[in-house]
């Protein structure tokens, strides 16, 4: 092992060889190469922040999809599937692809039409400033946190799975970002966010092959299951009808209404760091196709995710515990056994490729953050705000140093979280408090032409501070969970989605009440904006196998056969 | 402008062809401990060789001549 790396190596649950060290070595110089290379394109303000609006629907695409598929949503759903079983898939597809979807068809051509630079600039053209700079600097401030909180976590588990230095983790892969996205902005997030989708699967895939080998194929898999742990393990639906029968303490109107219905539809429609990917699309075809694609591939993702927390349940010697249990008795807990799956099966190179893998989907996860961020600061607060009268040059700067001044604040988050650990869950609730009712606000916007700006800004508001009310009163009195979540014996995860549910009905009903008793904006001030007053334009002549409603209906009827199968 | 393609097929090629090669190393000075389950399946070979014929392909059909 090279001398300088083995300084930074303590103990660790994986070990590296030279070959390893190289490919990683080889990822960092390609990502830096391509911000390099990508620097003289982004001198404008359509370059800086929205990659020149010029994107083919297969980048846009893999990248909206990549934006999501960090190395601690890897894990953590790895984690879940050996905790929870197959449930855990319930997040990719019911949880994912009908939002994917529904953005697609319904959302897209509004975002795309208003020619907006974000979901706050959206909520200005509809429902004005109040509404945007709620929205905006409640984005802001989150992103940034909720990157350092990401931050801090993959350090960590850089610190248990290879043992290096936690200050080396966090200052390597920050000072890698910030070169790249100030040099190359959201142009080089997105190219960085391709090339972790491609080392991701080229990384995890051989886990579930030679998993599935392992076991015997995916019939002898399931009896291993249903022996170790049990039978509800490989189950999706049926043991869904009551709170007690499966192994998350959730019932199917929480999967369906809290999770398919608002939770997702939240994230995939309204979160800006995923939007911002489709809306760097060429043209409006391209803009609505290109969910679609991600929606394809997020249905397979579970092979890379799910069924190695499965195959663990099953192959691996040791039992997995909870976190807080792998504290105190120095076991693995749930979160490692992507790790310990890639230890199991992969050699020297595959090893450092799969560690490439992780260390692809962090960055380019804090890269979509960063640029997100920049984007937010500078079109959302900054200029109307601070200073509406600058140059377009003037713009790009500010961009560039948001996104050090963005890098820094996530560093000392890290920090912070360093030292005073419980601030992880709160950021993390946090985060979650805007998503829902943001929902609620945009789609009324888009949908209904009678709300109003004042209501616009009263439901996200109300919405909000309902998610807060309830999730203080859970934290104060836990037994107010059979009130919030319908049942004594939810966990956390069915908390989520029905706290997302009932916050969304307040944003709803507060944004209906608030309109009947404000005046209608004028219809000539809706053009554009809503369902009703805008001429949507056509994808244009082209076959039937280009269109995106078709392949739209692809994937609903793969969905449905998919869900089907694993019932 | 080199499309993103290009740069995937750098990096499949690149890392299939050091897998491969750490690979074919241990086919030849095989491991006392090797250390993971499988082992006779030489994995790193054949996926290292997929992914190197993948990024090749990747290289060649986005090289930045041909796109210019």
């Amino acid at each position: 092992m090279m001398p300088a790396l083995a300084m930074l190596v303590t103990t660790q649950l994986v070990h590296l060889s030279p070959v390893d060290f190289v490919i990683i070595a080889f990822y960092f110089a390609l990502v830096l190469a391509i911000g390099f290379y990508l620097r003289g394109r982004a001198n404008t303000g359509e370059d800086f922040f929205m990659a020149g609006r010029e994107m083919t629907a297969w980048v846009a695409g893999l990248s909206f999809l990549s934006a999501n598929l960090g190395a601690l949503e890897l894990m953590g759903w790895a984690g879940s599937a050996y905790q929870y079983g197959i449930l855990a898939t319930h997040w990719y597809w019911i949880g994912a692809i009908p939002a994917m979807l529904f953005l697609a068809l319904v959302m897209m051509p509004f975002y795309y039409i208003s020619k907006t630079h974000s979901v706050p600039g959206y909520l200005k053209l509809r429902f004005g400033e109040p509404s945007r700079a709620l929205s905006a600097i409640s984005f802001a401030f989150m992103t940034v946190l909720m990157s350092g909180v990401n931050m801090f976590a993959m350090a960590k588990v850089m610190q248990i799975v290879l043992g290096w230095d936690i200050n080396f983790s966090i200052w390597v892969s920050s000072l890698t970002v910030a070169i790249y996205v100030t040099l190359g902005g959201l142009r080089s997030a997105i190219f960085n966010e391709v090339l972790q989708f491609f080392l991701i699967w080229a990384g995890a895939l051989l886990i579930p092959i030679l998993g599935l080998y392992e076991a015997g194929g995916w019939g002898n898999l399931k009896v291993q299951i249903a022996q170790r742990a049990s039978e509800q393990y490989v189950h999706l639906w049926s043991g869904l009808g009551s709170f007690t029968s499966n192994p998350m303490g959730i019932h199917w109107t929480g999967i369906v209404f809290g999770l398919g219905s608002v939770i997702s539809m939240g994230y995939w429609t309204t979160d800006f760091l995923v939007v911002q990917r489709i809306l760097a699309a060429k043209d409006i075809r391209s803009a609505e196709i290109a969910p679609i694609i991600g929606a394809g591939f997020k249905m397979l993702v579970p092979i890379i995710v799910i069924l190695p927390g499965l195959l663990g349940l099953a192959v691996l010697p040791v039992k997995l515990v909870p976190e807080s249990v792998a504290a105190v008795t120095g076991g693995h807990s749930y979160n490692d056994v992507l790790p310990l799956m890639l230890a199991r099966y992969c050699g020297p190179g595959l090893l450092g490729l799969g560690i490439t893998a992780l260390i692809a989907g962090f960055m380019s996860g804090m890269a979509g953050n960063v640029s997100a961020f920049t984007t937010v600061w500078t079109y959302d607060i900054y200029r109307p705000l601070i200073n509406s009268q600058g140059t377009d040059h003037h713009y790009v700067n500010m961009g560039r140093w948001t996104t050090v001044i963005g890098v820094l604040i996530s560093v000392g988050t890290a920090y912070l979280v360093m030292q005073f650990a419980s601030i992880m869950d709160y950021v993390q609730a946090l985060f979650s408090f805007f998503i829902a009712p943001l929902f609620g606000t945009v789609l009324l916007g888009m949908l209904w032409k009678r709300a109003t700006g004042p209501a616009g800004f009263w439901g996200l508001l109300c919405g909000t501070l309902s998610s807060i009310g309830m999730w203080t009163w859970v934290k104060l009195d836990p037994t107010a969970l059979r009130y919030v979540a319908l049942s004594p014996h939810a966990k956390a995860l069915a908390q989520d989605m029905y706290q997302a549910l009932w916050s969304f009905v307040v944003c709803v009903v507060v944004t209906v009440a608030v309109s009947m008793v404000t005046e209608p904006v004028p219809d000539g001030q809706l053009r554009g904006l809503v369902y009703g007053q805008t001429d949507i334009p056509s994808v244009g002549d082209v076959p039937l196998y280009q269109k995106p409603l078709f392949w739209a209906g692809v994937v609903v009827v793969v969905f449905f056969i998919l869900n089907i199968i694993f019932w | 402008m080199i499309s993103i393609w290009f740069f995937i097929g750098i990096s499949l090629a690149v890392n299939g062809a050091l897998i491969t090669a750490a690979g074919i190393y241990q086919v030849v000075n095989p491991p006392a401990d090797p250390g993971v389950v499988l082992f006779n399946l030489h994995a790193n070979v054949w996926w290292g060789a997929v992914l190197l014929v993948i990024g090749l392909i990747y290289c060649v059909k986005f090289a930045p001549r041909r796109h210019a």
